[in-house]
């Protein structure tokens, strides 16, 4: 919150999305959909299954490309990017996919040393050091360095991928439901990581999540994505709107259970059983 | 093009100044790296290392800064840092609190070591090999005899399905194959029998060329590289999908429902593949033995029919079903030993083709031996 307060009000946002239009085929994802977010804050994009919460985050990064629409990252637009641009661009971006996505061929260290290969002329010494870094920084122990992906458990092929979308310091990060797959310890201490590393790195953070319990602990603000839009604010914001489906997902039973444990206070013995397979 | 990080060193009495001016990011500090690594005090005693004209700062940077200090505390100087902001000064505490060495990658080994190591781990996986395909070879026959015992465990569906992804679909590229074959064996021996005045024995040369060996071989190293491959890419791709493990969950015997079907259709269709193949061979013979040596059709099937033993047809035939039970067993065995990963897939499926080429060369060695003893 303190990151969000501190550079919220300042600096113009890092991200800006105009009247997004995606479709596949004649299926309409986003309509005229809106969405800022602001420099060292940490967004939460939420939605029901199907309402485009991955589209929209692969659209932003350019994986996709809209229908109509602008959309403005770090100042620049991103429809007319010359291919030396887009590379550029996407040096200041990180993304971690659901599961990590890490090249099984490559240890953990070749892996977070790919980025710095491919966009930088560090020395071979130095590389290794930099991803030294990164593997102690997302919290994973030194003898995985030297591991391949399949050797690793799901919630270090998270940090471990984490590790590689952090290789270039970007100023923003894009988090494919960073929680999915963990357990509730796993999934307490990644929240905290991400805050952590957020706060430290100065990092601007788009959040893809299904977890009552990360949106509550690290997210500043939170966008339900509904009808084909986006309804932004905190979620005590949220909660006040009228709409059916919000009302649902922070009032229902998960919803109360998150919002009493609520916080970095760690969740209360019942609240971890409710989210268990969240 | 994009600024660089500086470095400027001055000596203040006894205490080396290093100053760091301009960005120091990720992208901009590969010079200074080799320049701080290499850094000599000069007969300094202290450093003071100042962040005073820093502009873009991220780990990269703070993790030089960082590195310095430790390289000229162990060669006993202290170092220090003025200036800088806040933040700066912060991160380059978080990349203190997280210096940890990590082990370096285990050593290469030498050339001949790693030869030695590579050719004893390719005999075993040779020999394992073998013993596990064997294996899977005896639970196919004994799933494929279960089921001609009890046809109701055949299923119709796929079995129908995979006929027709593996025979009908196959129609143009074999047809096409073997009729350009008919047409080479026909031009060739054409080209060399002329020499003998013995033209019209081109029919026999085609006939007995395609019917025993070129109409079988090569619809069999078609299917091999069309079905063989396609068989482990879809069990291999379910079996990292888990889908194998859902079947076995819910009673469904993958042998049954995925080997049984494959096998089976194969073995139908290779059969009458292979004949498709021999009148398409034929077919191109007799299209060029019209062409280029005068022999017509009418002839040419009389020649055929004097000059080529009806067995020439049954050696070829009997072949197929051999074959089909061999590139079949090769392609779905390989398609279980796919492990959790997508390189997996890849290596499985070149594994499977080649093996099923592979054997079906070495069957086809066997039978000619086989009738040449029998005398056929």
């Amino acid at each position: 919150m303190d990151g969000a307060a501190a550079n919220g009000g300042t600096g113009s946002p890092v991200i800006e999305v105009r009247g997004l239009r995606t479709q596949f085929g004649s299926q309409v994802i986003h309509d005229g959909l809106d969405f800022q977010v602001a420099p060292g804050e940490i967004m939460g994009v939420v939605g029901g299954s199907g309402t485009g919460k991955s589209v929209l985050l692969r659209t932003i990064i350019g994986l996709n490309r809209p229908a109509a629409g602008e959309i403005v990252v770090l100042g620049r637009d991103t429809g007319g990017l010359k291919p030396a641009e887009r590379r550029a661009m996407q040096r200041r971006w990180g993304v971690l996919f659901q599961d990590g996505a890490l090249f099984s061929s490559l240890t953990v260290e070749q892996n977070i040393e790919v980025p710095l290969r491919e966009h930088t002329r560090l020395g071979a010494a130095f590389r290794r050091e930099i991803a030294g870094l990164k593997i102690a920084l997302v919290g994973l122990p030194p003898d995985s360095a030297n591991k391949y992906p399949a050797q690793l458990s799901g919630g270090m092929r998270k940090r471990a991928g984490l590790a590689r979308a952090l290789a270039l310091d970007p100023e923003i990060l894009f988090l494919d439901e960073p929680t999915a797959g963990l357990d509730p310890i796993g999934a307490h201490r990644f929240d905290s990581l991400v805050k952590e590393l957020s706060e430290a790195l100065g990092l601007s953070l788009v959040m893809v999540t299904h977890d009552l319990d990360s949106l509550h602990a690290i997210c500043d603000r939170v966008s339900v994505l509904i009808d084909k839009r986006v309804r932004v604010g905190t979620i005590d914001e949220l909660m006040q709107l009228p709409d059916a489906w919000i009302q649902d997902y922070f009032r229902g039973p998960r919803g109360r259970a998150a919002l009493t444990s609520g916080g970095p206070a760690g969740p209360s013995p019942s609240a971890g059983r409710e989210s268990e397979d969240a | 093009m994009t600024p660089e990080a500086r470095l400027e060193r001055h000596q203040e009495a006894d205490c080396l100044v290093l100053a760091l001016t301009g960005p120091w990011t990720t992208l901009t500090v590969a010079a200074q790296d080799r320049a701080l690594a290499s850094l000599a005090p000069n007969g300094a005693r202290r450093v003071r290392i100042d962040l005073t004209g820093l502009e873009a700062f991220d780990t990269a940077g703070a993790l030089l800064v960082h590195r310095t200090v430790k390289q000229l505390a162990a060669g006993g100087l202290d170092g220090d840092l003025s200036g800088g902001l806040a933040a700066q000064r912060a991160l380059i505490d978080t990349v203190r609190a997280h210096d940890r060495d990590c082990p370096p990658p285990p050593p290469r080994r030498g050339a001949l070591t790693t030869l030695m190591a590579h050719t004893g781990r390719a005999t075993f996986f040779v020999f394992d090999e073998a013993v596990s395909l064997t294996n899977f070879l005896g639970h196919t026959m004994i799933v494929l005899l279960r089921a001609l015992a009890q046809p109701r465990r055949i299923r119709l569906t796929a079995l129908i399905n995979q006929m027709e992804l593996t025979g009908l679909n196959a129609l143009p590229i074999v047809g096409l194959i073997s009729f350009l074959i008919g047409v080479v064996l026909a031009y060739q021996g054409a080209d060399q029998l002329a020499k003998f005045g013995a033209e019209i024995f081109t029919v026999n040369l085609v006939g007995v060329g395609v019917l025993r060996e070129m109409g079988i071989m090569l619809t069999a190293i078609i299917v091999a590289g069309r079905s063989g491959s396609a068989f482990t890419a879809q069990i291999g791709t379910m079996k990292v999908n888990e889908e194998i493990d859902a079947m076995r969950t819910i009673g469904l015997d993958p042998m049954e429902v995925l080997v049984l079907p494959r096998v089976l259709a194969l073995i139908l269709v290779l059969p009458l593949l292979t004949f498709y193949a021999d009148i398409m061979g034929l077919l191109g013979g007799a299209v060029m033995a019209n062409w280029v040596l005068d022999i017509s059709f009418f002839q040419f099937v009389r020649q055929f029919h004097v000059g080529v033993p009806v067995w020439s047809f049954w050696v070829g035939m009997i072949k197929a079903p051999v074959f089909a039970f061999i590139i079949a067993v090769v392609g779905c065995y390989e398609g279980f030993k796919v492990s959790m990963s997508a390189q997996s897939v890849g290596k499985r499926t070149t594994a499977a083709v080649v093996e099923a080429i592979f054997l079906v060369i070495v069957l086809d060695a066997l039978f000619s031996i086989i009738f040449s003893i029998l005398g056929i």
